[in-house]
């Protein structure tokens, strides 16, 4: 914990989480290093969503600790985890459907950057907000789209402003849930190859079933399953490790 | 998902000029204030329903601060009305006559008991939240109805003392004095909610009313946002309370009845949502007709209401405001 590069940036000690009388993890201790673009597989339940919401906050663990760089956070607000540093993204389209995009991502710098306290000020005004939003519009391919109401867009460009929402916080950790869901092969490829650029100077953890992403964006992948982490290994180790094969992927 | 390489000036700014025109003034607005306006001047018009017409209107708008921009429903935003309009009714019976000092007041009371109220209900969402809010009305209205010897029961709080405005006008019996002064005052608190509806905290509101889950993971302070706006409409609604009683020189409990919570939601349903003027328009079509129905048929006049809604419903189901867009952005694109 001395030298903050080699440190995790985050960290799940003894996780133990239950609904009710559904445990979905024991004991997960889980490590993630600063930089890395980390990929968690696994099967249907193996608790990968719940491990994304203990980290954001939705949920709370009924007993362990989640260290973001080195500091407990268990106890903290969602909110405070954003500003922390914590993005995400949701498995399942979270958008402000009647909002365009351009408005949306001005309503997320806005929070960031502090700016949406109240004030008689006119968003016009916010010429940096504005500037950014629009920025990241381009970088993401929506500039055509920026003033089209969200819920009219097409579902890969829904996707694409699920992510954007989340890139414009600028996270430390981006904990992106199956960003490719509903995507076809080809727009699940594009989105990671432009995901590697945009993303090059931030940790990510994403959720994905799509071996082939998987395998070709991550550099660190770590296999879930029935609520314990299995193996943690490059791409190249998962691939060839052998309980791997037998809970995962079923050969 | 092309790659990108299009210029971003350009879109740039659109962005910009997007949001400018937001804040831009529209001509439908212009000559909504000007026709208001005007009417004080038409001669043998019958300023004093003008006059409920627009303080209505005021309190429509305070409700849709609460619903149409931050998705909360109330059932029982009359107790705000009604707080502000005892409270003015009170500093006038009692020697505080200035009216601009008193509604200040009144409003700032109401603001303070919406603030207590927002921070109860800032968790609470959905059926619950109506609930809540109408028990709420029902608590303060039995309240004041059963303390008769502190607020004159259903008789009303009598012997309110209104000075002349700024020590020159004098609220007359033809209600001159009173539509301006009423008109004045919904006319700046408009003004301000028009600012605050621009704002990057306006943004926010309508960000949580689409997407509550989204916004906490912005980092969105939700629950003192909903506290906030809260307050906000609460002071809106006293305020409306406030220049009802100055200008009537009367409050009694209907002011705060589970009757008028249900009226301004009406009207602000009929008029439409999350546009500030819709509630302006179904006070002046609800105030209308309950004028016009009520000679025609003293009794039944609720009846004419009930069905306007039933085919509110069936042609303009976003009200009228909403509706009247479609149509003119329509007639644009052909």
């Amino acid at each position: 914990m001395t030298d903050p590069q080699n440190s995790p940036i985050l960290e799940a000690r003894d996780l133990h989480m239950a609904f009710g009388g559904l445990v979905v993890f024991e004991r997960l201790n889980f490590a993630l290093g600063r930089g890395e673009r980390h990929a968690i597989i696994g099967p249907n339940g193996a608790g990968k969503t719940t491990f994304v919401s203990l980290v954001t906050g939705l949920l709370r663990p009924t007993s362990g600790d989640v260290l973001f760089d080195g500091r407990v956070i268990t106890q903290e607000t969602p909110q405070q985890r954003v500003k922390a540093g914590i993005a995400r993204t949701f498995q399942i389209n979270s958008l402000f459907k009647a909002l365009n995009p351009l408005a949306s991502l001005v309503i997320a710098l806005a929070q960031r950057d502090g700016r949406a306290n109240v004030s008689l000020r006119s968003v016009s005004r916010e010429r940096k907000l504005i500037d950014e939003a629009n920025e990241l519009l381009v970088k993401f391919g929506l500039a055509g789209d920026a003033l089209t109401v969200t819920e009219t867009l097409p579902y890969g460009k829904q996707r694409l402003l699920e992510v954007a929402l989340a890139f414009a916080l600028r996270p430390q950790l981006l904990l992106l849930d199956e960003p490719a869901a509903g995507l076809s092969t080809a727009q699940g490829h594009e989105l990671f190859r432009q995901l590697a650029v945009l993303t090059a100077d931030t940790t990510v953890l994403f959720i994905e079933h799509d071996m082939n992403l998987v395998f070709r964006y991550a550099d660190r992948v770590s296999v879930f399953a029935a609520g314990a982490l299995v193996v943690q290994g490059t791409p190249d180790q998962i691939r060839t490790h052998a309980r791997v094969r037998e809970v995962y992927l079923g050969t | 998902m092309s790659t990108i390489t299009e210029p971003a000036t350009a879109t740039r700014t659109l962005a910009n000029q997007y949001f400018a025109g937001l804040a831009r003034w529209s001509i439908w607005e212009i000559l909504f204030w000007a026709a208001l306006v005007g009417l004080f001047f038409v001669p043998d018009a019958n300023l004093p329903l003008y006059g409920q017409i627009v303080i209505w209107g005021l309190f429509a708008m305070s409700l849709d601060l609460l619903l149409g921009y931050r998705g909360i429903p109330s059932l029982g935003h009359a107790a705000f009305f009604g707080i502000g309009g005892y409270a003015a009714g009170y500093l006038g019976k009692f020697g505080w006559t200035e009216p601009i000092s008193g509604l200040v007041i009144a409003a700032l009371l109401a603001g303070i008991i919406g603030w207590l109220t927002g921070r109860l209900i800032q968790r609470v969402s959905g059926i619950a939240l109506l609930m809540v809010t109408l028990g709420l009305n029902l608590i303060l209205y039995d309240i004041v109805h059963r303390q008769s010897g502190l607020t004159g029961g259903d008789d009303g709080l009598q012997g309110i003392e209104i000075a002349p405005v700024l020590g020159l006008f004098r609220f007359d019996i033809f209600g001159r004095t009173a539509y301006l002064y009423a008109l004045a005052i919904t006319f700046v608190l408009f003004l301000v909610a028009r600012a605050l509806v621009k704002s990057p905290f306006g943004l926010a509101l309508l960000g949580a009313r689409e997407n509550p889950r989204r916004m906490i993971m912005l980092g969105a302070p939700l629950e003192r946002d909903v506290t906030t706006v809260f307050a906000i409409a609460a002071a809106f609604a006293g305020a409306a309370g406030a220049v009802l009683t100055q200008t009537t020189q009367f409050v009694s409990p209907t002011a705060l009845s589970f009757q008028r919570s249900a009226d301004v939601l009406v009207i602000l349903i009929i008029g439409g949502t999350g546009r500030l003027y819709g509630g302006f328009v179904g006070a002046f079509v609800f105030l209308f007709l309950r004028d016009w129905l009520a000679e025609l048929s003293p009794v039944y006049w609720y009846f004419w209401i009930g069905l306007l809604l039933v085919v509110m419903v069936a042609f303009f189901r976003n009200g009228i405001v909403p509706s009247l867009e479609t149509l003119v952005g329509r007639l644009r694109r052909r």
